[in-house]
Order: C-alpha cells, then structure tokens, then sequence
C-alpha cells in the first residue's frame, strides 16, 4: 500500500478521547464486533475500575447509503431497502413508507387494507420485542428463556413466509395497498400461535420475573429519568418505561388504532428491568389488539382502485393493451408522485419510525430520510451507561434493543 | 386542543400569516437562519415541544441559496408535529446547533454534517458518524455522483 496515505488519511475511527481524565483510569474499546453485543457498534469506554466514567459510541458500520440509493429507484422499487432498515419488523417500515408516500398521492386505502396494515403491524411487534428480549436474555446466559422466545418468533417467521414469501425481508407493502391478500387458513394458524405464544411467555414470566439473579442484573441499572429521555429524545418502550404513556397509537392514531381497544403499559423509573417488563406487556397488547383485528377485519378490495399507483390485475395485462401500457408505465417509471413533502410517523417496535419524503413530480423520491430511533438512541444511551458497571454495559444494549440496519441506513 | 396550539404557534413565530401552512397535518414554519435557535428555543420552553425528532437537509442545486434544513418537533403533550425550514447558501452552510436545548440534536446534527455537509455552530462534535474518517465529500448532494469511488483508507498503523 501506498505509505503517503498513513500520513495524509487519518485512521477511520478518531476516539472522542484516547486518554482517561485521570491517570488510573484506562480506555477500552468494545466492539464493534463483539459476542456480547448483537449489533455492529463500538463503545470506546472510559473505566476506573470496572465502573464505566465516560463512553463515546461509534455507528455507522452498516452504512449502505440508503437514503442515496434511494433517490435512484423508483417509489415502488425502493420497498426492498425500506425492509432492510429494522429486519426485525421489516412490515412496519413498510407500511410506514407506504403512508408517506400515499399522503403524497392523496390516496386513501380500503378498509381492508387498513385493518391488514394494524394487524401485521402489531404482529411485527411482537416478533421485534421477541427478539429483543430474547437476545438481552442470550446475553445473560438464560439460555432457555432464550430458546423459548425464539421458538414462538419461529413460528411467526414461518407464518409470515406463508403470506408473504420471506421470513424477515418481506416486500409486502405496496402504495396504496399490500402485495397479495391472505391465504387460506391463515387466520386460524395465527389463532394458534398466538395460544402457544401465551403458554410460553407465561413461562418465561415464571423464570424470569422474580429471579434473584435477573433482577440483580436489571434493576436499578440503565436508569433513565423522563426528562432526560425526552431532552435525548427517547421514544417507543424506552421512553415509556421512565413512566409516560407516548404512544403514537394513542396520541395520534393512524391506520385503524382509533378503533381498538388497548392499554400503554408504562414503567416505574426506566431502567433496565422497566425495559424489559414494557416489552413483555406490549407483546400482550398486541395479542389483544390482533385478536379484535381479526374479529374486526372486513371482506372487499385490499388496493385502492387508482392506475396511478396499483398495478392492473395480471390477466387485463395480457389482454388489454391499456393495462399493460399501464403496467410497463408503473414498472419503468414508476409511479407519478406530485410535488410536495410529507412525514409520517408510526410508533415502531423501538420508538418513532419517521419517514421524511419530498417529490418533485415523477418516479422517483427526489429525497427520501428515515427518522430512525435507534440513531437516535444511539446518541443518548450515554447517559445509561456512564456510572455503571462495565459487565452493565451488556444487559442496557440488550434492551435498548438497537438494530444496526436502521441505525446505519 | 391541537389546533388551538397551532393557532397559537402561526400568530406568534409567524407574524406575517402567509408562509406558515399545514401541510398533511404538520405545521410548516420557514425563517431565516438567524432566527432559527430563538424560534426552537420558543418552541421548547415556551409550546412544549419536547421532543425535537430529526434534523436532515435538502439539496436543491438550482436554487439560491442552495440547501433546506429541515427541523422536525413534537409535542409529547399537544401531540403536534411542527417542521421548521431554513435555508442556507453553499459559499456559507452554517446554521447555529441546537445542542443547547436538546441532547438529540448532537448524533442528528453530525449525521446532517456527514451527509450534506451543513455545520452546526455550537456543536462541539462534528466527527463523522455514519462515515469514516477521511471520507472525502457529501453523499447527499446532489452532485456527489453515486457511483463514485472514495480514496483507499490505509490500515491502522
């Protein structure tokens, strides 16, 4: 290699601080591919002792240019990426990037649709909060809370590839509507999934809950004051668990939430165990709320019947010359998107999924950014680190629950 | 409830009553990039906007001056989104942080400089975030070329 490049480029991470404030502390770095920590991040961590002074965390190692990549696909073909951001519940990023753009177009979706939208929506979360506590458990050495966590998001993963053909990066949203409607049997499978995922939490409540050794990892550590939470700004389960009741679903209802009945669980002084346990009881909310969605779900069309954004069934295509003009018109142009710039928000699995979209007329998003919530957590999980202990500094990532693909873009 | 908040903001952050809009439910409010740390801070101590969500800009090449930042609020106690709008020219992108109000705004901030290279005065930390060290330019220009390529970044030594 080229040895001018060492003293012209300087190396590609620059610590906040290479040296402790006072002589015995030291610095390490921890990641930004450790075992410990699902997620590609770094903390270069200030220590006095085993106690944690002062971290400085380093995103980015998952950058994929998105947002560019983005302005360079038409609106349809772009909903790849979109699943990519938070692979957990890669449906909500859909939908949510579906709203902004259908706010764009002035289109509003059938009540089919809508019903759809909320019901895989709270499906999703359950998955995404499945995961989340079940890897901060992993981490913890529970490995059978683990395992049976993972069981029942299995089932759901296999569930999901019935209807949509892919088990984490679906593709199911379309503007101003979804790819396909639901299989026969679907909602009777999903009837028993959710009864086994009762029987199973159920149990990892038993194991868990009251544990000694569980609590003295969670409790009272990564404690988060409200006012902090909001100035870092801290939405989602985080920001919930410090004790305020902000949900999106309830504060400004989209899709169909006006309609359902749930609570908004909230902790006691946002710490880890706060964390873990607003997890827990929104997986439950979401059971209920899927149950009143299934009773609720009507018959009729799932897309909207405008040619500007819905594709033509596929049997005009091959025989009517209109549609298929349509067709190709759709595909290589994409859709027609008036000027304009909207925002629109849905409560994700982890906090305030934004999607900031501008068009200038065309196929194609003349910009397109993501408010993502783990980005932003990223910057304030500081001030859950700072004061605790270095072994600490596991079970906070854990439920902080941060998911590089959406963090990185 | 929401509305009697907007009404509140449209009379008080902007007199002149033609720019402000709703637009798909969002108060829209543009100033100039000097007002913009007086007007946030309003929004934060004195409307209850304590949420300051996303800061990101817009490239537009053909206008002058040539980027829109874009600020995005909420009200955890009113439920309203508000943006605020600036612009600044390329020769000068320079708008003042709002770190002092908001602890999110200092990873938002650094992505913004990383990205459309906008500096934040008041931002002791503008490092690149979701870049490397030594990455040369800004990806969302609208200039920057998508398939150009980044010098090699040596080993650490």
């Amino acid at each position: 290699m080229d040895t001018r490049s060492n003293t012209t480029l300087p190396n590609p991470i620059r610590p906040a601080f290479e040296r402790g404030q006072r002589d015995e502390a030291i610095v390490v770095s921890i990641g930004p591919s450790h075992p410990a920590t699902h997620g590609t991040v770094q903390v270069i961590a200030e220590l006095d002792g085993e106690k944690v002074q002062r971290v400085d965390v380093h995103c980015g190692y998952l950058h994929r240019g998105f947002e560019k990549e983005c302005e360079d696909h038409t609106w349809h073909n772009l909903m790849p990426y979109v699943d990519r951001l938070n692979y957990c519940s890669g449906l909500i990023n859909d939908f949510a990037y579906c709203e902004a753009v259908e706010m764009l177009l002035g289109v509003e979706i059938t009540p089919r649709c809508r019903y759809l939208r909320t019901l895989l929506s709270e499906y999703s979360r359950i998955a995404d909060h499945l995961t989340c506590v079940a890897a901060a458990l992993m981490e913890l050495g529970a490995m059978t809370a683990f395992l049976y966590l993972v069981m029942i998001r299995d089932y759901m993963y296999e569930h999901l590839a019935d209807l949509t053909g892919a088990r984490l990066t679906y593709t199911y949203g379309r503007i101003g509507g979804l790819a396909r409607d639901l299989p026969p049997g679907w909602l009777k499978r999903l009837g028993e999934i959710l009864d086994r995922y009762e029987v199973f939490v159920a149990r990892i409540h038993g194991l868990l809950d009251r544990n000694r050794i569980f609590i003295d990892r969670m409790r009272d550590v990564g404690v988060l004051s409200t006012a902090d939470a909001l100035n870092w700004g801290f939405t989602g389960p985080i920001l919930r668990s410090t004790g305020v009741a902000c949900d999106l679903r309830k504060d400004t209802p989209y899709l169909a939430y006006a309609e359902l009945d749930f609570d908004v669980p909230v902790g006691i002084k946002g710490d880890n165990y706060d964390r873990y346990y607003v997890r827990m009881r929104e997986m439950d909310e979401s059971v209920y709320m899927i149950r009143q969605l299934v009773e609720l779900l009507p018959d009729g069309p799932l897309n909207v019947d405008d040619r500007r954004c819905t594709l033509p069934e596929k049997h005009l295509v091959y025989t009517e010359i209109e549609s298929l003009i349509n067709h190709f018109k759709l595909i290589m142009d994409g859709p027609d998107v008036p000027p304009g710039e909207a925002y629109a928000a849905h409560e994700a699995p982890n906090g305030e999924l934004g999607f900031y979209v501008v068009s200038t007329g065309g196929g194609k998003p003349y910009k397109l950014h993501v408010r993502a919530p783990s980005f932003v957590h990223m910057g304030g999980i500081g001030r859950m680190l700072e004061g605790y202990q270095l072994a600490d500094i596991i079970p906070t990532f854990g439920s902080v629950n941060m998911i590089g693909g959406e963090c990185d873009r | 409830m929401a509305a009697a908040i907007i009404d509140t903001l449209r009379r008080e952050l902007s007199p002149d009553s033609a720019e402000p809009c709703l637009s798909h439910g969002t108060l829209v409010l543009t100033v100039p990039p000097a007002a913009l740390l007086a007007t946030a801070r309003r929004l934060c101590s004195e409307f209850g906007f304590d949420l300051f969500l996303d800061v990101t800009a817009v490239d537009w090449p053909q206008r002058t001056p040539r980027f829109e930042v874009v600020y995005h609020f909420y009200s955890s106690v009113h439920h309203v989104r508000v943006r605020l709008k600036t612009a600044v020219p390329e020769a000068e992108p320079v708008v003042d942080s709002l770190c002092s109000l908001y602890g999110s705004a200092h990873f938002m901030e650094r992505e913004c400089h990383d990205m459309y290279g906008i500096v934040f005065r008041g931002n002791p930390d503008l490092r690149p975030i979701l870049l490397y060290e030594g990455f040369v330019g800004h990806p969302l220009r609208k200039d920057y070329r998508k398939d150009h390529e980044q010098p090699l970044v040596s080993y650490r030594t």
